[in-house]
C-alpha cells in the first residue's frame, strides 16, 4: 500500500526536478554540456575498467610506441600499453583522489569556518590563525612538503590537497556563518530555546551548505590539479598504476622524439576534466547566487 | 609611507612565525624515528643513539624548536644527504635560475593579459572580449607541465625553433661571471650578446609555459576592475570634459583598475612559485625546485624542508612587496595606516 502512495508523489517529484533540471540546462547551454562531461567521466570512473579494450597493465613490446591506430585509438606508450584504455581506466583514481581531498577539506574547513563564524572568540582565532599559516605558504609548495613529511603514498596526497584548501574552505564558511549569527531565524531559535549546537546543526548549517557545495565543485578542478602536479613529480602514485599524472610524466621524455601521444592523451583527460569542473562549478553557482555572474 | 612600511612589515612577522612553526613539524612528522633516517641505512644502534644526542632529538620538543631556531637565525639548513653539501649554499646557487624563469613568466603574462583584459573592458561582448573568456577558462584548465610538453613539441619537435628543453644553457656556452645571477642580465654586463641569445632561448618556452599559466588570474580581474572602473562618475566626467579616449582609458580609468589587479598578484606568486616546480621539471631547469623534486625522491629530506622553508619565506616577502607597492600606488591606503 505504502508503494503505491508513494509512487505519484515520487513522480511528481521527479518530474519537477527534471523540469527545473531543463530550465537550467536551457538558460545556460554551457552548464549543460559540462554536466553531460561530468556524467561521462562518472561513468568512466565506475565502468572504466569493465569497458576498456585491453588490459591496462599487460605489456607487449611487439606493438611499443605506435601511434594512434584503428586498433590502439590512443596509441601504445614504450611497453606496449594501451594508452587509450589506461587513460580511460585512471579516471577512477584521478576521480577518487580529487572527490576524497574535496570532501575532506569540506568536512575540515566547513566545520571549522562555521564554528569560528558562529561562536567568535577564540575559536575564530584559532581557525584563523589556522588559515593564515597555511597562506603564507605557495599552495602546492606545502603540499610537496607535508607529502614529503608524512609520506608517500595516495592518502597523502589526498590529505595534503585538502589541507591546502582549508583555509578558502574554512573562510567562506566563516563569513555566510557570521553574517547569519544575528538573523530574525536564530534569534527565534534561541528564544524557543535551542542550545548553540542545536542551532549550528539545524539552523546554521543547512544555510551554509549550498554555497560550500559550489565551492565543492569549483576546487574539484584545482584538487585534480594539484594531484596530478604531485604524482608528475613521482609522489604518491607509482608505475605501472594507470593515472594522468604520472603518465604524463612517463610520456614526456618521448615528447622530444615526436611520440607525443603518450603524453598527449593524459594530459588532454586531466584538461577536459578540469575544465569540466570549472565549468560546472560556475554553472552552480549561478543557480544559488544569481548576483554573482560575471 | 614609512610608518605604513613598518606596519605592515610587522603584520607579516606573525606570517614568518607560523612558517617555522610549521616547517619544524614538518620535519617531525618524519614517518618512523628521525635519528634512525639521518643516521642512513647502514647504522647500528649505537650510531643511531649518537645521532639522537648530536641532533638533540633526546630533548623534550620545545627544546628542540629552539634549537632549529637558532639554526635557522646561523643560516644554518643542515646538510643534503645524497651530496653531502649544506642546503643553503645549494639553495643559494640555483635561486637566480629559478628567480630568473619565474620573474620572466610573470613578466610575459602581464605583458600579455593586462592589454588583453584592458581590451575586452573597454570593447564589452566584443570578439576580444570572447577571446579573453575563454583565455581566461583554458588556462585555469592547463595543467602547466602540460602546457609545457605540447610548447616544447611544437617549437622544439616539429618546428625546430626551440633549443632542446635542457636546463638554462647549451652545452656550447659557458655561462657568464656570475654577477646577478640572472644569465639574461650578467651576459649583457660581459658585452656577449651571443650569449645573452644563447639564454634567452633557452628561456623562452619555460617562461612562456609559466606566463600562459598566470595568464588567466591576471587577464579577468584587469578586465571585471577596468569594466568596474570604466563605469564609475569620474571617468564619465571625464569623457564629458572631452579628454581623448586614450587619456580616459590609461591615465583615468587604468590606474585605479590596477589596484585590485595588484592584488591578485599575491595569489598568482602563490600558484607561480608551485608551478615553477613542474616547469623546471619539463625543461630540466637546475632552480631550487628540481632540486626540491630530486631531494623529495630520494627521502633526502633536509633540502625539502630548506626549499620548502625558502619558498614560504619569498612568499611572505613578495606579499610584503604588494603591499608596499599597493600604498605607494594609492595615497589613500598610506591615509588609513
Amino acid at each position: 500500500m505504502t508503494d503505491i502512495a508513494a509512487t505519484p508523489r515520487r513522480d511528481a517529484a521527479l518530474t519537477a526536478l527534471l523540469r527545473h533540471a531543463r530550465y537550467v540546462i536551457a538558460e545556460n547551454p554551457v552548464t549543460g554540456f559540462a554536466f553531460a562531461l561530468f556524467v561521462l567521466i562518472v561513468l568512466a570512473a565506475i565502468l572504466g575498467p569493465d569497458i576498456v579494450p585491453y588490459n591496462p597493465l599487460a605489456s607487449d613490446t611487439a606493438q611499443a610506441l605506435k601511434p594512434p591506430s584503428a586498433h590502439h585509438w590512443f596509441g601504445t606508450d614504450q611497453l606496449g600499453r594501451d594508452v587509450f584504455s589506461r587513460v580511460i581506466v585512471a579516471t577512477r583514481l584521478d576521480f577518487f583522489i580529487a572527490v576524497a581531498s574535496v570532501a575532506l577539506v569540506f568536512l575540515m574547513g566547513g566545520l571549522a569556518g562555521v564554528a569560528a563564524g558562529f561562536f567568535g572568540g577564540w575559536t575564530d582565532r584559532v581557525v584563523g590563525r589556522i588559515a593564515d599559516t597555511i597562506m603564507a605558504f605557495p599552495l602546492f609548495v606545502l603540499a610537496m612538503g607535508i607529502v614529503a613529511a608524512l609520506g608517500n603514498t595516495v592518502q597523502n596526497i589526498v590529505l595534503a590537497t585538502a589541507i591546502v584548501n582549508f583555509p578558502l574552505y574554512a573562510r567562506i564558511a566563516r563569513a555566510e556563518a557570521n553574517v547569519r549569527r544575528e538573523a530574525g531565524f536564530v534569534e527565534a531559535a534561541r528564544l524557543s530555546g535551542n542550545s548553540d549546537w542545536r542551532i549550528l546543526a539545524f539552523q546554521i548549517l543547512p544555510n551554509v551548505f549550498p554555497i560550500m557545495v559550489v565551492q565543492m565543485s569549483l576546487t574539484m578542478g584545482y584538487a585534480i590539479l594539484n594531484a596530478a602536479g604531485l604524482s608528475f613529480i613521482g609522489l604518491g602514485v607509482r608505475p605501472p598504476t594507470p593515472e594522468w599524472g604520472i603518465m604524463v610524466a612517463e610520456g614526456a621524455a618521448f615528447m622530444v622524439s615526436g611520440e607525443w601521444w603518450n603524453a598527449f592523451f593524459p594530459g588532454l583527460a586531466l584538461m577536459v576534466a578540469v575544465f569540466c569542473f570549472n565549468l560546472l562549478g560556475d554553472g552552480l553557482r549561478d543557480m544559488v547566487d544569481p548576483r554573482r555572474r560575471t | 609611507m614609512l610608518t605604513m612600511i613598518l606596519k605592515r612589515a610587522a603584520m607579516a612577522i606573525p606570517s614568518l612565525i607560523g612558517v617555522v612553526i610549521v616547517t619544524f613539524l614538518l620535519t617531525r612528522a618524519l614517518p618512523g624515528d628521525p635519528a634512525a633516517y639521518f643516521a642512513g641505512p647502514a647504522a647500528t644502534p649505537q650510531a643511531i643513539q649518537e645521532v639522537r644526542v648530536k641532533l638533540g632529538l633526546d630533548k623534550p620538543l620545545i627544546e628542540q624548536f629552539g634549537r632549529y631556531v637558532v639554526d635557522l637565525g646561523h643560516g644554518n639548513l643542515g646538510n643534503s644527504l645524497t651530496t653531502g653539501q649544506p642546503v643553503l649554499t645549494e639553495l643559494r646557487t640555483r635561486l637566480p635560475a629559478s628567480a630568473e624563469l619565474t620573474l620572466l613568466g610573470l613578466l610575459v603574462s602581464i605583458v600579455i593579459a593586462v592589454p588583453l583584459g584592458i581590451l575586452a573592458a573597454t570593447r564589452p561582448n566584443s570578439l576580444i572580449d570572447h577571446a579573453c573568456r575563454v583565455v581566461a577558462t583554458l588556462g585555469v584548465s592547463l595543467p602547466v607541465f602540460f602546457t609545457g610538453l605540447i610548447l616544447v613539441y611544437v617549437f622544439y619537435y616539429l618546428l625546430g625553433w626551440a633549443p632542446a628543453p635542457l636546463g638554462r644553457l647549451d652545452v656550447f656556452f659557458d655561462p657568464p661571471p656570475q654577477v646577478t645571477g640572472f644569465y639574461l642580465i650578467d651576459s649583457l654586463i660581459a658585452r656577449q650578446p651571443e650569449l645573452f641569445m644563447a639564454s634567452l632561448k633557452q628561456l623562452i618556452l619555460p617562461a612562456l609555459t609559466l606566463g600562459i599559466f598566470s595568464l588567466a588570474p591576471i587577464a579577468r580581474m584587469t578586465r571585471a576592475s577596468m569594466l568596474a572602473v570604466l563605469s564609475s562618475d569620474f571617468v564619465r566626467t571625464a569623457r564629458a570634459s572631452g579628454l581623448s579616449s586614450f587619456t580616459v582609458i590609461v591615465t583615468y580609468a587604468f590606474r585605479n583598475a590596477m589596484l585590485p589587479v595588484i592584488t591578485t598578484l599575491g595569489m598568482v606568486f602563490s600558484f607561480l612559485l608551485g608551478a615553477n616546480v613542474l616547469v623546471e621539471k619539463v625543461f630540466a631547469w637546475p632552480g631550487i625546485g628540481s632540486y626540491a623534486v630530486e631531494a623529495l625522491l630520494a627521502s633526502d629530506f633536509a633540502p625539502v624542508q630548506g626549499f620548502v622553508l625558502t619558498m614560504a619565506v619569498m612568499y611572505v616577502a613578495l606579499n610584503l612587496m604588494i603591499d608596499v607597492l599597493y600604498g605607494l600606488i594609492d595615497p589613500r591606503v598610506r591615509l588609513e595606516a
